[in-house]
């Protein structure tokens, strides 16, 4: 039972992570019809907006010391960050270890122009064109993306913590009446668990309640009669790109510390995401949540020792073999609308 | 004017450097014997190693290594680890009087990029050696490509016991040490340090390489008494091991051993870290991870998360000996940063390769494969080392390693906490663990 | 000729001709010089060159006629290399049994998937075609590759090879043990000097340009069938051909079926031409690498796909040995400080960068000739023919070959 509870959680964290890709892969491809593969690497920039965080904060000044020597046999260069010259040694650490959480304020600017960059300069031009060349042309965008990050930052993954406050793990067994260290959880787990939902819930009461979202949604059913209203459809599909792009950011940026960021994760999600949109069912945000968080916890059980020893390999294919099934009995998903991108 | 040259085996191709404009175009192909005779001025080698994927900072780095070799081969430079070398064959004035040229290429760490790499440098640039790679898929099946074109193949970074063990190849040659060596190096450490009592969970990359880690990991730990609670296969393509580390803590386990590698080592280590193992005490002990092959490049990645976490590795910059020690000065002083072990067996594997040429007298693989069997040397920062002739691994000191709780530097990041002696990781070329391969004959291509 | 219409007949011979000199015109630069480093026509790019050829014209039966987007072909390509290969391993090493074999398991593999995939379309299909592929790739990569199993069918990462221990039953004494078709290796080579300049001919190469040819043919026959036909109606209204009562899921299977054997065929090719298979064969990227090869090449033509095989595969193989010495080289007439900031710029377009200036190829490719690298050699030849012809009427430039 523990463990299962256990895989649960984890499911629910993996799932957060799918679903909130999944989320801005669907808004795209709902309002915009694009197939857009470089969603995987405004994702990669939004967690590499978390590295420059770290960057910037910790850009310092150098001082000798001579009494340690570096690995030449030179004076040592000890790095002191201006952070901490400006606010003290305390305050200005204080400042470095909470750069995750501070970089959302970076990522949001920056996700946006980059996804108004995005639409304007290049992907407007391909919404009457083929799927295919929607694919041709945003996959050459994610690996110029990329290699430009490749090119600063390196291949290799980069380390970037959350805040003291969030490490370590908290015992869930121990409240639900288990032994200790039956049920842990990360803190941070839990953080990007709450921070899914709220972007989540946020994305949603958007499109719900506002009257742009209401535009949106009417648009994303029948482009054309919202057009001949005489509504500007066009400036509010690059809002909607722009709004995709920075959750794909956001969730970026969260990610982190989970895993360190290189420069090659948005491929690794890429095409994970593209099954879930639609195994969720095209142009249906709920379909995208609910596939994200589906597939995240079955993902989870497949991985149980008990589960491996039967099936062996089980964890490697198991999301596979689950969309294939869904999409046999189910035709457009979970709650795919009838006609998008059927043909 | 022109005239046809059949060759049986292989395609007999000689002299000109593509790209280079050095060499002039004279084809007098005389009968050598072998494969890419160089006939100019100059030889070429090729290396090749991981430019684009998740080991490109690895590869770059081989990359450095091997331009510095070069230069040093050429005599420019200051000499790096020449001056230290046991063997004095080398002038310093290429190999054989001949200067050292280079071609790269891109291995994409896939068996199918390598060996279509492999293939160009030996068909258009006419490299007579392949070096390079940071995987043991790569290095296994560029070193099946070599032993069948007729070249000598000197291996990268490779870990995995095949290697050397069933896919060994008479013209290929491997530095690095192996997963047998890293736990019979290893093993004596644990003990010392975590008891002999203890049981140990095992996280394992499902391929080859993990494979024949938790293989000999499990085999070296349950030797001295402790126990292998389990052993669970994670998906090389996992970037989240939380589902595999989540249920670590309650299934009695005190130890848990992550044979990973890379990316999937960056990531497992942070999680299991994240999970708070560490804080944690199980059977009235301390929680411990252990890390079995270390790289410095990638412990980088891990961050905070290493600290204190034993491992093992080929060689690190912090080495005291006076051949470590001019290889850093050498390096350091070019790039601005301490070499990786990568870099060091690269930059080794590139000497013993000139080296056995210049013994040998010739170019011809047969005669370096003579040259480098059972070719004992020293100097080239792993003290004493044998070429074993049956299987064509090099024998050394092995170095077990920590990570560091007090770095000084962003490139101090491990600490040696012992030099396992050679003596102590050796093995008969028959072991369990690495029979069923037949090294063969060396090929010579022509 | 052939039982082709002229046009057809002139780009088979034009095709024939390009692969039967590829050698020559693969090789312009004379050996030596700086630009010998752009020259493709050695044995084993040439190879690649032809074998993604087929492999392109293939998934264009399926996709540029059906519009159906398979993001799964390697699957085939994985399965015609491991079944070459145990055909090495059990019969030996004469490459006749096992070309047929990976063509015949590509193609039963291809009708289990298309069978089940084809029950949806769009994206719905792409994606479970990309899931079987997956599938595949993990398993072999894993669970079906441990060399310590009792089953290991495909040697997990480092890949099926052949080892001295196998049976290869029906190996002669003699034989040569490498790929060979009655005793002519794979590898051999004749080589011809005509000055400065080096040719080389390999027989593994002609092999796969006789089956390029073959395969071409087959597909233009296709092309211009009632079949290929009936296919086209499926892409330009599939509903509309289910409303007159036609079931159009068996011409879409056999064109499955088809593009999957051409997948096959492929992947055996690469494993007697390389007697190695990996699991990588089978993975996304390899997938994608045909989709894209299909798109940048021109989708729905004859030539396209080859065109943009070739184009991908030069780049992955060409650029990405350029490296700092080879630019020192080429630019070393130019004033040093001119030369380190030319160098600077260019670096990042090759050796490591080899990826950047693919990418942006694609951007430039698709944003700028939609039909494709086709249409960009249309556009040419038009350019061309109005510049020869400028007084006449410019129906000549409308009349360029669609396909």
């Amino acid at each position: 039972m523990d463990a299962i509870i256990l895989q649960i959680l984890n499911g629910l964290d993996k799932g957060s992570a799918y679903a909130l890709i999944a989320l801005g892969l669907t808004l795209i491809f709902g309002t915009l019809g694009v197939v857009n593969f470089a969603h995987g690497a405004l994702f990669m920039i939004g967690a590499f907006c978390a590295v420059s965080m770290q960057r910037l904060l910790n850009l310092s000044y150098i001082t000798l010391d001579e009494t340690q020597k570096d690995f030449l046999g030179n004076p040592l260069k000890v790095k002191t960050p201006y952070v901490e010259s400006w606010f003290g040694p305390d305050m200005g650490a204080a400042i470095i270890d909470w750069s995750v959480p501070l970089a959302i304020l970076l990522a949001i600017p920056v996700m946006i122009v980059v996804g108004i960059v995005m639409e304007r300069g290049l992907i407007k031009h391909f919404y009457k064109r083929p799927h295919a060349d929607q694919i041709l042309v945003t996959f050459g965008l994610a690996i110029v993306l990329q290699e430009i990050i490749k090119h600063y930052y390196g291949a290799n993954p980069i380390p970037t913590p959350a805040p003291d406050a969030f490490k370590g793990s908290f015992d869930f067994g121990v409240m639900l009446g288990f032994d200790p260290n039956a049920i842990i959880y990360p803190y941070w787990r839990m953080v990007y668990f709450a921070f899914a939902v709220v972007i989540i819930g946020a994305v949603f009461a958007f499109l719900q309640f506002t009257t742009f979202g209401m535009v949106v949604r009417a648009g994303m059913a029948d482009r054309e009669t919202v057009g001949l209203l005489g509504i500007n459809i066009n400036r509010r599909f690059t809002l909607m790109f722009a709004l995709a792009a920075a959750v794909a950011g956001m969730a970026g940026v969260m990610y982190t510390p989970i895993n360190s960021p290189n420069y090659h994760m948005g491929m690794d999600f890429l095409v994970l995401s593209f099954v879930v949109v639609v195994v969720g069912g095209m142009g249906s945000l709920p379909g995208a949540v609910l596939a994200g968080f589906m597939l995240g916890i079955l993902e989870a059980f497949a991985s149980m020792n008990q589960i491996k020893s039967i099936l062996p390999g089980i964890d490697q294919i198991i999301i596979y073999l689950v969309a294939i099934v869904i999409l046999l009995t189910r035709p457009r998903g979970l709650m795919g609308r009838k006609g998008v991108m059927e043909e | 004017m022109s005239k046809f040259h059949v060759s049986r085996r292989g395609v007999l191709r000689t002299g000109a450097l593509a790209g280079a404009g050095l060499a002039l175009p004279t084809y007098l192909r005389a009968d050598t014997g072998y494969l890419n005779a160089p006939t100019g001025s100059s030889v070429t080698l090729g290396f090749n190693v991981p430019q684009t994927g998740p080991y490109a900072d690895e590869g770059a780095d081989e990359l450095r290594a091997f331009e510095l070799a070069v230069e040093h081969l050429n005599g420019e430079g200051d000499g790096g680890m020449l001056n230290t070398f046991s063997s004095k064959a080398l002038q310093g004035n290429g190999i054989l009087g001949k200067k050292v040229e280079f071609v790269t290429g891109d291995t994409q760490t896939k068996s199918d990029a390598a060996r279509a790499s492999a293939k160009s440098m030996i068909e258009k640039d006419g490299a007579i050696m392949i070096s390079g790679g940071s995987s043991s898929g790569v290095a296994v099946a560029v070193q099946g490509l070599c032993q069948d074109a007729g070249v000598i193949f000197m291996a990268g970074l490779t870990h995995s016991n095949d290697t050397t063990g069933k896919d060994k190849k008479a013209n290929g040659f491997r530095h690095f040490f192996n997963a047998y060596m890293s736990a019979a190096a290893l093993a004596p450490v644990l003990q010392k340090l975590y008891g002999s009592d203890r049981k140990a969970y095992h996280l394992t990359a499902d391929y080859t390489w993990g494979w024949t880690q938790e293989e000999s990991i499990a085999a070296a730990t349950e030797a001295m008494g402790w126990e292998t609670v389990n052993k669970v296969r994670t998906p090389l393509a996992a970037t989240d091991f939380s589902s595999y580390i989540a249920p670590v803590l309650n299934s009695g386990a005190d130890v848990l051993v992550l044979n990973h590698y890379g990316g999937n080592m960056v990531n497992s280590l942070t999680n299991a870290v994240q999970f708070g193992l560490r804080e944690k005490q199980v059977n009235g002990k301390n929680f411990e991870i252990v890390v079995p092959l270390y790289s410095r490049l990638m412990a980088k990645g891990a961050g905070e998360n290493v600290k204190g976490i034993l491992g093992s590795t080929n060689w690190h910059w912090s080495l005291q000996d006076e051949a470590s020690q001019a290889f850093v000065k050498s390096f350091g002083t070019k790039y601005g940063f301490p070499p990786s072990q990568a870099a060091h067996t690269c930059y080794a594997q590139t000497l013993l390769y000139a080296d056995a040429c210049e013994r040998a007298g010739t170019f011809n693989p047969c005669g370096v494969v003579e040259a480098l069997e059972g070719f004992e040397f020293d100097g080239l920062g792993n003290g004493p080392t044998l070429y074993r002739a049956a299987d064509h691994q090099c024998f050394k000191d092995v170095l077990v390693v920590k990570g560091k709780d007090n770095p000084t530097s962003e490139f101090d990041l491990l600490e040696v906490v012992e030099v396992t002696p050679r003596a102590q990781v050796e093995y008969a070329p028959d072991h369990p663990m690495f029979a069923g391969g037949e090294l063969g004959s060396c090929n010579p291509g022509a | 000729m052939f039982g082709l219409q002229k046009k057809d007949t002139t780009l088979l011979l034009v095709v024939a001709a390009l692969a039967l000199f590829a050698p020559f015109l693969l090789n312009p630069f004379p050996e030596g010089s700086a630009m010998a480093q752009f020259n493709a026509g050695y044995p084993d790019l040439m190879q690649r060159f032809v074998i993604f050829g087929i492999f392109a014209v293939g998934f264009n039966i399926l996709f540029g006629l059906t519009g159906y987007l398979s993001f799964g072909h390697a699957a085939f390509l994985g399965v015609g290399s491991y079944s070459a290969v145990w055909m090495f391993k059990l019969l030996g090493y004469n490459v006749i049994p096992g070309i047929i074999l990976s063509v015949i398991v590509a193609g039963l593999f291809s009708v289990v998937i298309g069978y089940v995939s084809l029950r949806r379309s769009g994206i719905y299909f792409s994606i479970l075609t990309l899931a079987f592929a997956q599938m595949s790739y993990n398993m072999a990569y894993s669970v079906l590759g441990n060399p310590t199993s009792n089953f290991n069918l495909t040697n997990g990462e480092t890949g099926l090879q052949v080892y001295t221990s196998d049976p290869q039953i029906l190996a002669s004494a003699g034989a040569p043990d490498l790929p060979h078709l009655f005793g002519l290796t794979m590898r051999s080579s004749y080589q011809l000097e005509l000055g400065s300049w080096l040719f080389t001919f390999n027989a593994g190469y002609y092999l796969c340009a006789v089956l390029l040819l073959v395969s071409f043919y087959v597909a233009i026959r296709i092309f211009r069938s009632p079949f290929g036909l009936m296919l086209r109606a499926v892409k330009s209204n599939q509903q509309r051909m289910n409303y007159t009562g036609l079931n159009t899921r068996p011409y879409t299977l056999a064109a499955f079926v088809i593009s999957g054997m051409y997948a096959g065929l492929a992947g055996g090719l690469l494993s007697t031409m390389d007697p190695l298979a990996g699991a990588e064969r089978m993975q996304w990227t390899a997938s994608g690498e045909v989709v894209l090869m299909t798109i940048l090449g021109g989708a729905g033509t004859l030539i396209g796909p080859v065109l943009g095989a070739g184009f991908i595969k030069y780049f992955e193989n060409i650029f990405s040995k350029i490296n700092e010495g080879v630019l020192h080289a080429w630019f070393g007439f130019l004033p040093d400080g001119l030369e380190n900031g030319v160098i600077w710029v260019v670096e990042h377009f090759v050796g490591p960068g080899w990826h950047l200036t693919l990418g942006l190829l694609f951007m430039l490719v698709v944003t700028f000739l939609p039909g494709g690298l086709v249409e960009g050699g249309q556009k040419i030849a038009a350019l061309l023919s109005r510049r020869k012809s400028k007084d006449t009427d410019n129906r000549a430039t409308q009349s360029t070959p669609a396909e």
